[in-house]
């Protein structure tokens, strides 16, 4: 432990005092639109920031200490509750991760149920986000009943396949926990074909929306440069023009099996963003079709793959997805006991917050609100 | 596609001669072989990586803690000539990617001298702004001292804390739940925190 306490840095001292009207608000962590326990220590001129700290840690309870001191199967059931909103795809990052480091082989029917559910997530967390950010302008209330609404209809999907709406612990090492059950997949179909005119609905609402234009273009962007060196991922790097998208520049899985494309933005303001994930979304429902069309029989978990008393041999893995935040990482060391050694979630929300300050210099306060609801953040994942 | 590290330690060698890089073996089946930097010869190599690699991307850095050097050659073999490792020490992992080349992920490891008061490694903010809160979550959790960090506090502990949590000799406080009525074992380590009744 370090003794000497002026390795501390000291809390920022911002500039300015009385005389020059700079007002200091703390915004949240106890208000709707920081989407949890988030804070900012927001410094005003007028309405103009002119510095943002954002503050961490409200919702930390130490996910990878706790990781170190059980098994790797026991963390499972923990990785839902990260990023609450999309637990599926938490799952599959770490079954992935696992699976790396102990080479474990997945079956193809498994993996097809893992690309119906990371596609189907991907819906929800999109879906949802169109609720959150819309209610982060103001519409508060109808746009998240509405989005609400669709993804009720995918967590009972996921009711009916894992027990639970939110928290599955469905996926495992070498596949899913059970097979699909009868006439899910017909079920699947269903949502799959009625969610387009969803999607047109909720489009022709939002693309002409005058509100909605002129609060979110030209808002928050940053160079495409800027953003890969703050090391942005997922659909806010995308909204600005770079392709970049795990499932085609790293395939995992079976991705390279679907025909799909990566929709890219211009401008890379709040606007693209929100675009972007009414493109990804449809192009889900693309790859979403083409699964359940040639879902294969076979085996739902790899008969092979031990679970009591697993022990990966020595070694570390890092292994990514393209979660629907972002690289959604785990990176493991195993000292080839019960225990991973080291267990680090790579958080996208955490992480693509670097570059809000940036992003938010020199704009009006309000700006800050839709901003950090473009950026797409779940506080537990960021604080873990 | 992952980044061969043993032709990229060529290049790295070729270029920076003087760098002390060296190749660790992952003898697990992911094989994500590593190269591990010199403290003093990070920031040159780094920046070697972005300008001319096109390693644009660091997408995670962490931390590690061991207190027993042996683990940390068994799971980061190195080679014949580097030598072992020293005493415990921490270490930092950075994995790079390249979002153009569309290779990786490079894994570069750096380490401290020791876990006590020498536990420094230069930060990669100036290169990497995407280290900035990950190297803050490292100095939090490790207590990693990262020199030239613009911004180095704690960032998911709250500022009077004090030790590292995620060391592996961290000894959890067993007062963090108040208990109405303790007893037995309780009531042993409760005496140590709470005055006595009296």
């Amino acid at each position: 432990m370090i003794s000497d306490p002026s390795i501390f840095s000291p809390a920022p001292v911002l500039e300015g005092s009385d005389d020059d009207q700079l007002l200091r608000v703390s915004l949240g962590p106890q208000h709707p639109s920081t989407h949890g326990v988030f804070r900012m220590n927001v410094v005003l001129d007028g309405e103009t920031v002119v510095a943002l700290k954002p503050v961490f840690g409200y919702l930390h309870r130490n996910h990878e200490k706790i990781a170190e001191s059980v098994t790797y199967l026991s963390s499972m059931p923990y990785t839902d509750r990260l990023d609450y909103i999309c637990p599926l795809t938490n799952n599959w990052a770490y079954a992935n991760a696992v699976e790396k480091l102990a080479g474990i082989e997945v079956p193809e029917r498994a993996e097809y149920m893992r690309v119906i559910l990371g596609e189907l997530t991907r819906l929800i967390n999109h879906t949802a986000f169109m609720g959150f950010i819309l209610g982060d302008m103001g519409a508060w209330g109808s746009a998240l009943m509405y989005a609400f609404r669709e993804r009720e209809l995918i967590l009972d999907l996921f009711e009916d396949l894992t027990g639970a709406r939110m928290m599955a612990n469905f996926m495992r090492f070498g596949g899913c926990r059970n097979d699909l059950p009868a006439g899910w997949a017909e079920k699947c179909g269903k949502l799959v074909d009625d969610y387009g005119p969803f999607l047109d609905e909720m489009e022709k609402f939002l693309v002409g929306n005058e509100i909605l234009l002129a609060r979110c273009q030209d808002v928050g962007q940053l160079p495409p440069a800027t953003l890969i060196n703050g090391g942005i991922t997922g659909p806010m790097l995308r909204a600005a023009g770079v392709n970049y998208d795990i499932r085609k520049a790293d395939p995992y899985g079976i991705y390279e099996r679907f025909n799909f494309r990566i929709p890219l933005g211009e401008k890379g303001d709040v606007y693209d963003r929100i675009m972007i994930r009414f493109l990804e979304m449809r192009e889900s429902l693309k790859i979403l079709r083409q699964a359940l069309d040639q879902l294969p029989e076979g085996d739902h978990v790899n008969p092979k793959a031990k679970i009591r008393g697993f022990k990966p041999p020595v070694g570390e893995a890092y292994a990514r997805i393209e979660g629907p935040k972002g690289e959604l990482g785990f990176h493991l060391i195993s000292d080839g006991t019960v225990n991973p050694y080291r267990y680090r979630v790579r958080p996208p929300s955490f992480i693509n917050l670097t570059l809000l300050e940036d992003m938010c210099l020199g704009l009006d306060l309000a700006d800050v609100v839709i901003i950090l609801g473009s950026i797409d953040i779940v506080l537990g994942e960021v604080d873990r | 596609m992952t980044a061969d590290a043993e032709a990229i330690l060529g290049e790295i060698r070729a270029a920076l001669p003087n760098a002390a890089v060296s190749l660790l073996k992952n003898p697990g089946p992911a094989a994500q072989h590593s190269l591990r930097v010199g403290n003093d010869d990070l920031l040159r190599v780094a920046a070697f990586l972005r300008d001319q690699l096109a390693f644009d991307l660091l997408s995670n850095a962490t931390g590690v803690d061991w207190p027993e050097a042996e683990k940390a050659d068994a799971v980061a073999i190195p080679e014949a000539e580097a030598g072992t490792a020293e005493s415990g020490f921490l270490e930092t992992v950075y994995h790079l990617y390249s979002t153009s080349k569309r290779i990786g992920p490079l894994v570069l490891r750096a380490r401290t001298a020791d876990r006590g008061d020498n536990a420094c490694i230069p930060s990669l903010v100036s290169i990497y702004r995407s280290a900035e809160f990950q190297e803050r979550e490292i100095f939090d959790l490790y207590g990693i001292v990262f020199t030239g960090h613009p911004d180095l506090r704690r960032i998911l502990m709250w500022d009077e804390f004090v030790d590292h949590p995620m060391r592996k000799d961290y000894v959890a406080p067993d007062d963090y739940e108040y208990e109405p009525t303790p007893h037995d074992d309780v009531l042993e380590k409760a005496k140590k925190h709470y005055p006595a009744n009296p």
